[in-house]
C-alpha cells in the first residue's frame, strides 16, 4: 500500500474523503503534496498516487496509517452527521475519534493539524448578538443534546490547542456550505422541492460556496497559523429569502409553541433535512464574524450568494424538465 | 380577482408611504448592506422606506414635531444619539428615529436598540430588525459603531419609559455602559432633550404585581390607548467628546455631564413649548 515517498514533499492525511469538501481539498493538494485520504464510510476511489483507506478513527487500524506513512500534517474533516448514525455511534466517531486522532498526531509527531468545525456550536438563540467573534461562548449544548459532539470536539481541540503547541492547531468554523455534491443537512434542504419554513420567523444566515471553503482549508494548511477562526463572507440573507432564491417552495409550519415543529419533524421523520434538533436555527440567527480569518489569511470568497443559489435553482429546472 | 384587489391596495399604499422625497433620503444614506439588501442585523432597505413614510406621517401631521440642532448628528461615522426616555411605548425613540432619516443636512440610518423578548415573538421580531431594530447588546453596539453606525439609547431605559406622569421631565438613574461604548469606540455622543413624549402616555398608576405575571417590565393605568397627539420638541445639542479613562467613578461623573446637557435641553424645549396638544 506504501507508495514510494517523494521525500521532498509533505504528506498531508485527510479524514472524510468520501465528502465533497474533502475530495476538493484533495484535488487542490495532489501533486504538491502526497496526500492519504481516509474515511470511515467508504473506501474512496482516488487518483493514481492517493492511498485512500476505509477506517474508523477511533477504531485500531486508524495507527497503522501513522505508523506506515511519516505524516506532516492532518487535516480533519470528516464528521458523522446525525443522520447518519445514532447518537452514540455518532459520540464515538466524533469526540472519541478526534481525541484518537491527536493523541497520534502527537505519538507520530505530526506538525500540524487542521480541525473542520461548524458554526452551529454557537448555538442559535434569541439573544445571539450578530457577527458573533470566536471568543464567545459556544452554547450549541444548551440548545439541543444532539450537538455535544460538536462541541466537545471543538474544547478537545481547544485542550490540544495550548498543551500542544507543537501541533499548531487550526480550528475553522465555517458557516452554512453549500454547492454541488455537498450532503450537509441545509443542501440536502434546499435540494429538496417543498421545504419547511417556521411561520413568523427568517433569521438572517450565510452561505459559502464549498469551493471557497477549500480554498479556505488550504489556505490554513499553507500559511499554518494556528488558532480559532470563523469562515464566513461578508453577505446575509434571511432564511426564506434563501428557500426561494433556492427555486424551493415553501412549507409552513407552526413555530409556536416550540414543541410543535420539533414535534412535525420527528413524526414526520424529516431527520436528514429538517432535523428537530436543528429547529432553532431556523428561527434565530446565528450571524459570525469572519474578518480575523479573512485578514490573517487574505481570503475572500469568490462565489457571491447568486452564485450559490443558482446551482440548486437550476437543479430544480433540469428535475421538472427530465422528469 | 380577489388577489389583485389585495394586490393593488398594497401597491397604492406603497406609492402613498414611500414618497419621491422618501425615496430620496433612504438612496442617500450612507447605509452598506449585501448582494440581497441586508445587513448583519436583518435591516432591509425596502422595509425601512415603507416604514418611514408612515412614521413620517406621524411626525409631521399628528405629534407636529418641532426640531433644532439636526446639524449636530454628524453626517457619516460613528455617532451615539443620547436622549431622555418617556411615554411609556418607545415612540420618542420612533421620533428621534424619524428626525435623523430625514435631516437635511445629511440623513442617517439611527438604529434603536430593542428588548430582549421582542426576537422570541413570530413577524414582529424579524419586522423591527428589518426596520433597523436590534437587541441591546454590547456586542452588537460595539460592532455597530466599528462599522461607523449611529445608535439611539436611552440610558434610563425602562426607569425613564415606564416612570409616573407625575415624574415627568426628572432623569432616572441612567446606566453607565453608553459611555463606555463612547470611549471605548471612539464615538461621540450627540445629546436629545425631548419634550412632549410625556403628555402622549401620562401614567398615573403602575400595576406592577399584574406587570410581573404578564413578564411585562410595567403596566401603566393610561388614559389612552392609543398616543396622545401632544406635540414633540426635539433638541439636539453639540457633540461631545469623551477620552477614555480609568475608574468607574470617573465614568460616572462624566455620565452627569451628559446628564446636565440632556437637562439644558430638555428646558429649552419645554420654554418654548406654548401648547401642550
Amino acid at each position: 500500500m506504501a507508495t514510494a515517498k517523494n521525500s521532498t514533499k509533505k504528506t498531508v492525511l485527510i479524514t472524510g474523503a468520501a465528502g465533497s469538501l474533502a475530495k476538493r481539498v484533495i484535488a487542490r493538494l495532489q501533486g504538491k503534496y502526497n496526500v492519504i485520504a481516509v474515511d470511515f464510510r467508504r473506501k474512496v476511489d482516488t487518483d493514481a498516487g492517493i492511498p485512500s483507506y476505509l477506517v474508523e478513527l477511533h477504531k485500531r487500524g486508524f495507527e497503522d496509517i501513522f505508523a506506515e506513512h511519516s505524516i506532516d500534517a492532518v487535516i480533519h474533516i470528516g464528521r458523522m452527521f446525525a443522520h447518519e448514525r445514532d447518537r452514540m455511534q455518532r459520540y464515538n466517531a466524533n469526540v472519541l475519534g478526534t481525541k484518537r486522532l491527536l493523541d497520534l498526531a502527537r505519538k507520530y509527531k505530526v506538525g500540524q493539524v487542521i480541525i473542520h468545525s461548524t458554526y452551529m456550536v454557537y448555538g442559535a438563540s434569541a439573544y445571539n448578538p450578530a457577527l458573533i467573534d470566536e471568543e464567545a461562548p459556544l452554547k450549541a449544548s444548551e440548545v439541543t443534546q444532539d450537538l455535544v459532539d460538536s462541541v466537545e470536539v471543538e474544547s478537545l481541540a481547544n485542550i490540544y490547542l495550548w498543551k500542544h503547541p507543537e501541533l499548531n492547531i487550526t480550528i475553522l468554523r465555517p458557516c452554512n456550505v453549500l454547492g454541488p455534491g455537498v450532503r450537509n443537512t441545509i443542501s440536502i434542504l434546499l435540494a429538496r422541492p417543498l421545504v419547511p419554513v417556521l411561520v413568523g420567523f427568517s433569521p438572517m444566515m450565510q452561505f459559502l460556496h464549498v469551493e471557497d471553503m477549500a480554498d479556505a482549508m488550504v489556505l490554513a494548511f499553507e500559511k499554518n497559523q494556528p488558532g480559532i477562526y470563523n469562515v464566513a463572507p461578508d453577505d446575509y440573507v434571511p432564511y426564506q429569502q434563501a428557500v426561494t432564491e433556492c427555486g424551493c417552495r415553501k412549507l409552513p409550519i407552526p413555530s409556536i409553541p416550540p414543541m410543535l415543529p420539533r414535534s412535525i419533524s420527528t413524526a414526520l421523520n424529516w431527520n436528514s433535512f429538517f432535523p428537530p434538533y436543528m429547529i432553532s436555527y431556523f428561527k434565530y440567527p446565528v450571524i459570525l464574524d469572519g474578518t480575523v480569518f479573512s485578514q490573517t489569511f487574505n481570503w475572500k470568497p469568490r462565489r457571491n450568494l447568486n452564485d450559490i443559489f443558482s446551482y440548486y435553482r437550476k437543479q430544480k429546472l433540469v428535475a421538472k424538465a427530465t422528469g | 380577482m380577489l388577489s389583485f384587489g389585495k394586490l393593488d391596495l398594497k401597491d397604492k399604499a406603497l406609492a402613498h408611504l414611500v414618497t419621491p422625497e422618501i425615496e430620496h433620503l433612504v438612496a442617500s444614506i450612507p447605509k452598506p448592506v449585501g448582494s440581497f439588501g441586508y445587513d448583519p442585523w436583518g435591516y432591509n432597505e425596502d422595509r425601512f422606506k415603507f416604514a418611514l413614510g408612515a412614521a413620517k406621517w406621524l411626525y409631521d401631521k399628528y405629534f407636529r414635531v418641532t426640531v433644532h440642532g439636526l446639524e449636530n448628528i454628524p453626517a457619516s461615522g460613528r455617532v451615539l444619539i443620547v436622549g431622555n426616555h418617556s411615554g411609556q411605548l418607545p415612540m420618542d425613540g420612533v421620533l428621534v428615529g424619524v428626525a435623523a432619516a430625514t435631516n437635511p443636512d445629511g440623513p442617517r440610518l439611527a438604529r434603536a436598540m430593542i428588548e430582549r423578548f421582542f426576537p422570541t415573538v413570530p413577524w414582529l421580531g424579524n419586522y423591527l430588525n428589518a426596520l433597523g431594530g436590534v437587541i441591546g447588546d454590547p456586542v452588537n453596539c460595539a460592532k455597530m459603531l466599528e462599522m461607523d453606525e449611529a445608535i439611539i439609547v436611552f440610558p434610563e431605559g425602562v426607569r425613564g419609559s415606564g416612570k409616573l406622569y407625575k415624574k415627568r421631565y426628572q432623569l432616572q438613574r441612567f446606566g453607565n455602559g453608553f459611555m463606555h461604548l463612547a470611549m471605548n469606540h471612539k464615538t461621540p455622543i450627540v445629546p436629545v432633550g425631548i419634550v412632549g413624549c410625556e403628555e402622549t402616555m401620562p401614567a398615573l398608576v403602575n400595576l406592577k404585581p399584574v406587570a410581573k405575571l404578564l413578564g411585562l417590565p410595567y403596566l401603566p393605568l393610561v388614559p389612552s390607548l392609543l398616543p396622545l397627539p401632544a406635540r414633540v420638541y426635539l433638541n439636539f445639542g453639540k457633540p461631545m467628546h469623551f477620552s477614555a479613562c480609568g475608574n468607574e467613578a470617573e465614568v460616572t461623573e462624566r455620565v452627569e455631564q451628559v446628564k446636565a446637557e440632556l437637562r439644558l435641553l430638555i428646558d429649552k424645549g419645554l420654554q418654548e413649548r406654548t401648547s401642550l396638544y
